[in-house]
């Protein structure tokens, strides 16, 4: 009870300055409403700025969630130096069975697909798409890409092992050849050769960052089927088990294809392991630069707004020297003085800030209508003002009251009661 | 004893001069006193007030108060002590223009240990003390001269202190009025209060029962009321009577011509 008596009488003088304070303000509207416009504008800019960013940000994570964020691409790759610099395309290229024993030997690895790429022109009937993206995949393609069969069925290992001409096609394009909903078992030339339709595979994911450009229209095709027919430029994508171990698969996938390639030790990689987490952190490092940055700049501005806050608190105290000399001599101790002016000055930024976040959250819906009126791909951009910043907003206004408060604060505190009993 | 002040002085600096307006004074004020120090104009009595109250801090000399030294005490502490021992009555009286009366009672009590639960009720009780109960919720400028300075000995009155100081608390009060505020601290020293009311008035200074006068910064006379001067014009002091301008005329010129020659 002792204990607590303390922080309990500091607490009850805190909240009988801080009722002071309010009291303070509001018979002077004007000059507080003026005196904080310095604030408003500064919390209001910070927290805009970091409203659009924050929006921003989510947006891109959001899409590279969805194209995954634990994804590895091996692409062939010729060296820059060494003996096969001037190797043949053949050599450099991946073949089938370089791949066969991956999963055995990467155990980050959680699965695999090569993927074949190819274009053909699709007839049925009389009908024709011509320059059809055919992507030769293995099954776990499916999973990788986050790209089920809707209908029908997926390759079975039958398909795959016998190189059967089978072939799975996107909405666009079954209804740019105007096949029925249900054209399962219909069969369709691709290139030179008959083709039958085992189901309906979702389309690419709409992105707006990746895979721009990339054509709805699409057939896949088992990937041996595809090998058989003509060699198609491939490539292998896996996925790390999770995110954070996909450098780990990076490293293990290296070390396997360097082994299944016959590289000698020195020899440059004939190979790139690319992983989509390393620029996923890149970009959330620029944010967060940009963030920074851009909070610093406009906190300049709260700085300016503070010398506004003490200049007031200065003639506030100069006003009050009279009040000032009254209760120091009913017993007011220097502290509770500081406390009352210290706290005055805080309210006073504090309500900046609460004014600053209004005019913000207002800018803010804003700046989200215009940008889905303006800017096609961004519906599902949102521009909102997270809850740090929020804290943020009102711990640098309540820092700025204390800053600049802290010099008018300090004179009343000194104010020499006898003499403030004077002032007329 | 209760303040007991030992060889103060007060030395002001004045650019190159130095004022002394405390020259070695000594002065002794028990429990229950009703002292009323008079003095022309810079004779110290401002200062003297500041010292016993805690405002200032003698140059030198030894100032007790209820047995403890306060000499060595730094700001914090002179502050408790104002706030849980001394009341002042200011002549302007000095509420706070935005406060109504029971807020500016309630002011002592922020800086004081009393929770704010009970400051309510001893609000209301030091307002009924000194007749203002009806006023609570007025505001300084809807009360009259004497209702503001009843407001202002109502908020000195609130810590219970051990001594009331009153610095020419009727200076700007009309006669009636003051006697009614005079006749206010009569009560009260009645009830117990020490009082020490700094006055120019001999009409004020007839209600004390010891009369001190300064000039240069010390005491020339200490005497009970009875042997002081005042009292041989005034035998006692008056009620105020209806209609007491008769009675107040002579008073009044005679401590304005007591002014005018000590000055």
């Amino acid at each position: 009870m002792i204990l607590l008596r303390g922080p309990l009488l500091l607490a009850q003088l805190l909240v009988q300055s801080a009722f002071l304070a309010l009291g303070q303000i509001r018979t002077h509207k004007t000059r507080a409403a003026l005196t904080t416009v310095g604030i408003v504008i500064g919390v209001a800019s910070v927290s805009t700025v970091i409203a659009v960013l924050t929006g921003f940000k989510e947006h891109v994570l959001s899409q590279f969630e969805a194209f995954g964020t634990n994804k590895l691409y091996v692409v062939p790759d010729r060296p820059d130096k060494g003996p096969l610099r001037r190797a043949p395309w053949h050599i450099i290229r991946f073949t089938p069975e370089q791949f066969d024993d991956i999963k055995r030997h990467c155990p980050s690895v959680e699965q695999v697909t090569r993927v074949g790429f190819m274009n053909r022109t699709i007839h049925f009937r009389d009908r024709s798409v011509e320059n059809v993206r055919v992507l030769a995949i293995d099954p776990a393609w499916h999973r990788i890409e986050n790209r089920h069969v809707e209908l029908g069925r997926p390759f079975s290992v039958i398909d795959e092992d016998q190189a059967r001409p089978v072939c799975l096609l996107t909405p666009k394009a079954r209804d740019k050849l105007r096949l029925d909903r249900d054209c399962i078992g219909q069969e369709i030339l691709l290139g030179s050769r008959l083709f039958r339709i085992v189901g309906i595979v979702e389309p690419h994911l709409e992105s707006a960052m990746f895979g721009q450009g990339e054509s709805d229209v699409e057939a896949c095709i088992p990937f041996m089927t595809a090998w058989k027919m003509g060699q198609p430029w491939m490539l292998v994508i896996a996925t790390s088990k999770s995110t954070e171990l996909s450098q780990e698969a990076r490293a293990e996938i290296r070390f396997f294809l360097r082994r299944v390639r016959n590289l000698k030790p020195g020899d440059p990689d004939t190979f790139r392991v690319e992983v989509l987490e390393k620029y996923l952190s890149q970009f959330k490092q620029i944010a967060m630069v940009i963030t920074i940055v851009a909070s610093g700049i406009v906190g300049i501005s709260l700085l300016a707004g503070g010398v506004g806050i003490m200049n007031i608190m200065l003639v506030s105290v100069s006003e009050r020297t009279r009040e000032i000399g009254l209760r120091k001599a009913v017993g007011a101790r220097p502290s509770a003085v500081l406390l009352q002016f210290l706290v005055e000055a805080v309210v006073l930024c504090l309500l900046g800030g609460l004014a600053g976040l209004m005019v913000a959250h207002g800018f803010t819906s804003l700046i989200n209508q215009i940008i889905k009126a303006g800017i096609p791909d961004a519906e599902h951009y949102h521009a909102y003002i997270p809850a740090w910043a929020v804290v943020l907003s009102f711990g640098f206004a309540a820092g700025v009251g204390i800053v600049f408060g802290m010099f008018p604060a300090l004179k009343a505190a000194r104010l020499d009661p006898i003499e403030a009993l004077r002032h007329e | 004893m209760l303040i007991r002040l030992k060889d103060v002085t007060k030395v002001y600096r004045m650019g190159v001069e130095r004022i002394h307006a405390l020259d070695g004074l000594t002065l002794d004020v028990t429990q229950n006193e009703y002292v009323a120090v008079m003095g022309p104009s810079g004779s110290g009595k401002s200062t003297l007030m500041n010292v016993i109250g805690c405002l200032d801090r003698p140059t030198s000399g030894s100032y007790e108060l209820g047995g403890r030294p306060t000499t060595d005490m730094g700001a914090a502490a002179l502050a408790r002590v104002r706030n849980e021992r001394i009341g002042f009555v200011f002549q302007s009286y000095e509420l706070l223009p935005r406060f109504n009366a029971l807020k500016n009672v309630e002011l002592p009590l922020i800086y004081s240990k009393t929770a704010w639960w009970a400051r309510r009720r001893l609000c209301h009780q030091v307002l009924e003390r000194v007749g203002l109960s009806d006023r609570v919720k007025h505001r300084p400028n809807q009360l009259s001269g004497g209702e503001k300075q009843r407001v202002a000995i109502a908020r000195a009155l609130i810590n219970n202190p051990a001594i009331l100081l009153a610095d020419e608390p009727t200076g700007n009060l009309d006669s009636r009025t003051s006697q009614e505020i005079l006749g206010l601290f009569d009560q009260l020293h009645q009830e117990g209060q020490t009082i020490v009311i700094v006055t120019h008035e001999a009409s004020v200074a007839v209600h004390a029962r010891r009369v001190i006068r300064m000039r240069d910064g010390r005491v020339y006379s200490d005497l009970p009321i009875e042997e002081d001067p005042i009292s041989q014009m005034q035998t006692a002091p008056e009620p105020p009577a209806p209609g007491g301008q008769g009675t107040e005329g002579p008073r009044r010129s005679q401590s304005r011509a007591q002014e005018e020659k000590s000055s």
